[in-house]
């Protein structure tokens, strides 16, 4: 297995690497779990967030995830930079890179952007913090590290006990604005590449123009759909990318492919519901249906922090089994 | 903990050929037997004692010294394990990753902590688990028990218990497992 160098896309690790990210961020899962949940590893590094797109907890989540390993941390405020004179985002990108930085977290609201990046920087590792409608890695990581979690602790055992034999065949529901949602994409991936059944539940106006390629298949009924599921994972409609225009009204979307409190029970006991954030209650979940059991939104947004936390340390600091570098 | 370290080591995917045995299955046992009277007497019992395995060769030897010590005094022993890759002062030069998750009991201040590790070689993995112990509270005191002392230290540290002394040569390798403890190289495959 080689290190990637940087992480534009789950597609960048494979299903090696997926389970080494996960593997590791349960030891960085249990330094967040001690009194003192700080780690000297990446001393001396600089790690820089640049969000030309707003953010609450991807960006606080890779902040507080640098912190804790030491890392000293820059956030670029880009509504306060330089890009608003005009300076382009390869000079900005030079300019930061410039200072010695060691990695640079990019969020984008063009598919690509850091790929982009990615071409320009010599010595600074790229992670894409979610680019257009293309990906957002380290979300769908995290998704899988939660619900491992979740399937380990009604086991009993610790999650690191499973592997990632626990994804296979485990069917997975993806609901909503897949068209325009980059936690879609990343998701397929990471799902898909760990073994797990991907099913996509949208209106026909909310599906990607084409699904070719994709190892996924298309639920002809939601509800019957919901029945089967392992995992549901719920999009926001992404109204920023003009999603509105793509459905009748928000209430019908609701009423089509909403999760009501009608749909919660449909679902298997011990399903699964995956929210990415921000959460649009009484849109695509019911108000009362994000505070049950069942959703585990809150739990994802605690574990960002230790996913985040093992792929900086996996791109800055660690190496993986086998790798052959001149470090 | 120390010669994992080594087997990661470029050339990468050595093989470990063994050359001569130093210590038999019976005489770990007899070693780890008298280690633990030793903790007993220098702690005057085992009261606030917290046996801690490095990860990963000196976790089966912390779990048996924890019986050693509970045959000895009668009283179940506390046993922690951790692993210091996150504390190395090597990371960047040397492959560094968790082989697994710290487990600490509670907090340590006020406690008699003794760590237990397979091979003590360099000592830097010993300077990362006291750097490490030191986020889990204030302890009382901390002491070392190896298994082997093979020399050749890097950092002004030494154990306070040994199984046995052993000089070696630094490109030796010592491996401490269920069939006692062996002295051989790591070759290529």
């Amino acid at each position: 297995m080689t290190r990637p160098h940087h992480l534009l896309s789950v597609a960048d690790l494979g299903t090696d690497g997926i389970a080494e990210v996960l593997r590791v961020a349960e030891a960085f899962a249990e330094v967040e779990r001690r009194a003192m949940p700080k780690v000297p590893t990446l001393r001396g590094k600089v790690v820089a967030t640049l969000f030309f797109e707003e953010s609450t907890r991807t960006r606080l989540s890779f902040e507080t995830a640098a912190k804790r390993l030491s890392a000293d941390v820059l956030s670029l405020a880009v509504a306060s930079s330089s890009v608003k004179k005009g300076e382009s985002l390869r000079d900005t990108i030079e300019t930061v890179e410039a200072m010695g930085i060691d990695a640079l977290i990019i969020r984008h609201a063009s598919s690509g952007a850091p790929h982009q990046v990615a071409r320009w920087t010599t010595r600074a590792r790229v992670i894409n913090a979610g680019d257009g409608w293309h990906e957002h890695p380290t979300q769908a990581l995290l998704d899988c590290f939660t619900v491992r979690q979740v399937l380990a602790e009604r086991k009993g055992a610790a999650p690191e006990e499973l592997g990632i034999d626990c994804f296979e065949g485990l069917r997975v529901l993806i609901v909503g604005d897949i068209r325009h949602s980059r936690v879609a994409r990343s998701e397929v991936l990471a799902y898909a590449a760990l073994g797990a059944e991907v099913t996509l539940a949208a209106p026909g106006s909310l599906l990607p123009p084409s699904l070719e390629g994709w190892p996924v298949k298309v639920a002809p009924d939601f509800d019957a759909a919901l029945a089967d599921a392992d995992v549901v994972s719920l999009l926001r409609l992404q109204a920023e990318r003009g999603s509105g225009s793509f459905v009748p009204s928000l209430r019908e979307y609701t009423a089509g492919w909403g999760l009501t409190a009608r749909r919660v029970d449909l679902l298997q006991s011990g399903a699964i519901v995956t929210h990415p954030g921000p959460m649009v209650r009484g849109v695509e979940i019911a108000s009362d249906v994000a505070d049950l059991p069942l959703s585990v939104a809150t739990q994802q947004v605690t574990n960002g922090v230790a996913v985040r936390m093992a792929i900086l340390f996996l791109l800055l600091g660690g190496e993986w089994p086998g790798e052959d570098s001149n470090v | 903990m120390a010669e994992r370290e080594r087997s990661h080591t470029r050339p990468l995917g050595g093989v470990f050929v063994a050359h001569s045995q130093v210590l038999t299955a019976p005489d770990v046992q007899r070693a780890l037997t008298r280690m633990a009277h030793e903790i007993v007497e220098r702690n005057g019992g085992v009261d606030d004692v917290v046996l801690i395995g490095l990860q990963t060769g000196g976790i089966p030897l912390a779990n048996r010294m924890a019986d050693a010590l509970g045959h000895i005094e009668n009283v179940d022993i506390t046993v922690g394990s951790l692993d210091v890759a996150f504390y190395r002062d090597d990371i960047g030069l040397r492959p560094v990753l968790p082989e697994a998750v710290t487990n600490i009991p509670g907090d340590l201040a006020g406690k008699v902590v003794v760590l237990v590790d397979d091979v003590l070689f360099t000592g830097r993995t010993i300077r990362a688990a006291l750097n490490a112990l030191n986020d889990f509270g204030r302890a009382r005191t901390v002491q070392l028990a190896v298994m082997i002392d093979r020399g050749h230290r890097e950092l002004p540290i030494r154990p306070d218990y040994v199984g046995k002394n052993i000089p070696t040569n630094r490109e030796e390798m010592v491996d401490v497992g269920d069939d006692g403890v062996w002295i051989g190289m790591l070759e290529d495959k």
